[in-house]
């Protein structure tokens, strides 16, 4: 029987792409469906009843929500081909550990960002940077996180590199200048051809927010 | 490297401690337990874990392994000949994932909140945990079968994330004189809460809620500045 593999998505939003990026990875065919989020699908509400959130990886009619959930759930279902985690347990736990960490901190930082002003705002700026330089040290002089392949915890930030344009313009900040490093990695992944298709255009993210800030008055 | 060059980095009163040292139990591994201070960060644990400085930490050989429901899951790679935490099956351990992170990210945070809350917001944040009670009273009739836990026979990786919470449910009970695990209304839970702290792996490293009241009061109380109770 063939595998039937729905996702129920949203173009801007990463922790969809992370997903998108996993299928493109495996080379897995897939029917993909925009939500609009205003106005919820019944299929969503039936496959993710409790966040009522997306992505959902609906595969031969059974849900799987959460992104990096998702992300391992692809993983080890299609393990012929390649591996998004490493296999040494070691390994898989510092990746694990890593995404964890974008995971807790990078949106949260964002929301402060792009919701507050004054020195609300320039405080989060500050964590920001922070946050980044972290990561950046994490990288080191590897090529990518995952080392000489792109990996779990690639996968789980690059999608955030579609929405710099969008938070260097509304947080006024410049994302090159202080975090170079991060800037050289995400435009090496964008080489991949996977990654590349499924990132949409900066500016595309950035009418989006923008769209959303007047709508809910944040500008 | 040794299999048995095993320390844990915690504190006894840790909810997130205990997962690694429930987890740990399971597969029979012997392990050194290496107590923090509460109130100060020792050497080790700044280096092990520069990022979160926090516990738990396991050191394994000498690679420190950080985050509670990493570490589980890192103890039931490593450790194969012992009994499975999560299930092989790929799609369950989608759901065992789910629910692990829906007790750390939306119920927790929820139930820690209760006490320090006051009025409307109090009312709602009972409210929220009732609910995911709720929730996770339909999950644990679904994925037990009929048997003592969530993992079916034996804990697993749900039990392990929902029952290191146990504790901090009891005083969250006493302290804010509210009632949140009801048998009239989740009965299921009730007993498998009961059948999780009876479970040998879990005896010995469930602290008693008299204490964990105790220390809950100490904290609330450096918080505020006040001198501690004295009773």
């Amino acid at each position: 029987m063939a595998d039937e593999v729905v996702l129920l998505d949203f173009w801007p939003s990463m922790f969809g792409m992370r997903v998108r990026i996993a299928l493109a990875e495996k080379g897995i065919k897939y029917e993909y469906k925009d939500e609009d989020l205003r106005n919820k699908s019944p299929l969503l509400l039936e496959m993710n009843p409790i966040h009522k959130k997306i992505p959902v990886l609906i595969h031969n009619g059974k849900p799987v929500c959460e992104s990096l959930i998702i992300v391992q759930y692809i993983d080890e279902v299609w393990k012929d081909r390649c591996p998004l985690l490493p296999i040494d347990p070691y390994q898989r736990a510092h990746s694990r550990f890593w995404a964890d960490f974008v995971d807790k901190k990078v949106i949260e930082v964002l929301m402060k960002i792009s919701t507050t002003k004054g020195e609300e705002k320039e405080a989060g700026k500050m964590e920001f940077f922070e946050i980044f330089k972290i990561l950046e040290g994490e990288l080191g002089d590897k090529p990518y996180f995952g080392g000489g392949t792109f990996g779990f915890v690639d996968l789980s930030l690059i999608p955030y590199y579609s929405w710099f344009y969008a938070i260097e313009t509304i947080g006024e900040l410049n994302i090159e200048a202080e975090c170079p490093k991060i800037v050289a990695w995400a435009k090496k992944c964008l080489q991949k051809e996977t990654v590349a298709k499924t990132l949409p255009d900066q500016k595309k993210v950035y009418e989006y927010v923008e769209q959303m800030r007047k709508k809910f008055g944040n500008d | 490297m040794a299999k048995n060059d095993v320390k844990l980095l915690g504190v006894w009163a840790s909810p997130f401690v205990m997962r690694a040292r429930i987890s740990l139990n399971i597969k029979s591994v012997n392990y050194e337990f290496l107590e923090e201070t509460v109130g100060s960060k020792s050497e080790l644990l700044l280096q092990s874990n520069p990022v979160h400085k926090k516990v738990p930490v396991l050191i394994h050989g000498d690679k420190p392994i950080c985050e509670s429901l990493v570490i589980v899951q890192y103890i039931d790679e490593v450790w194969t000949s012992g009994p499975s935490i999560l299930s092989t099956d790929h799609y369950d351990r989608a759901i065992q994932r789910f629910w692990a992170a829906y007790l750390d990210d939306k119920w927790f945070p929820a139930m820690r909140r209760i006490r320090g809350a006051q009025g409307e917001e109090r009312q709602e944040l009972v409210d929220q945990v009732v609910e995911g009670l709720a929730l996770l009273e339909e999950a644990f009739g679904k994925y037990s079968k009929g048997k003592a836990f969530f993992g079916g026979d034996q804990i697993g990786f749900i039990d392990i994330a929902f029952g290191s919470l146990l504790g901090w449910l009891r005083v969250t009970e006493k302290l804010g004189e509210v009632k949140l695990l009801d048998e009239a209304k989740t009965p299921g839970l009730v007993k498998w809460a009961e059948s999780f702290c009876a479970d040998t792996a879990v005896k010995s490293v469930m602290p008693e809620t008299e204490k964990l009241i105790e220390f809950s009061k100490l904290l609330m109380a450096k918080m505020k500045g006040a001198p501690p109770p004295k009773n």
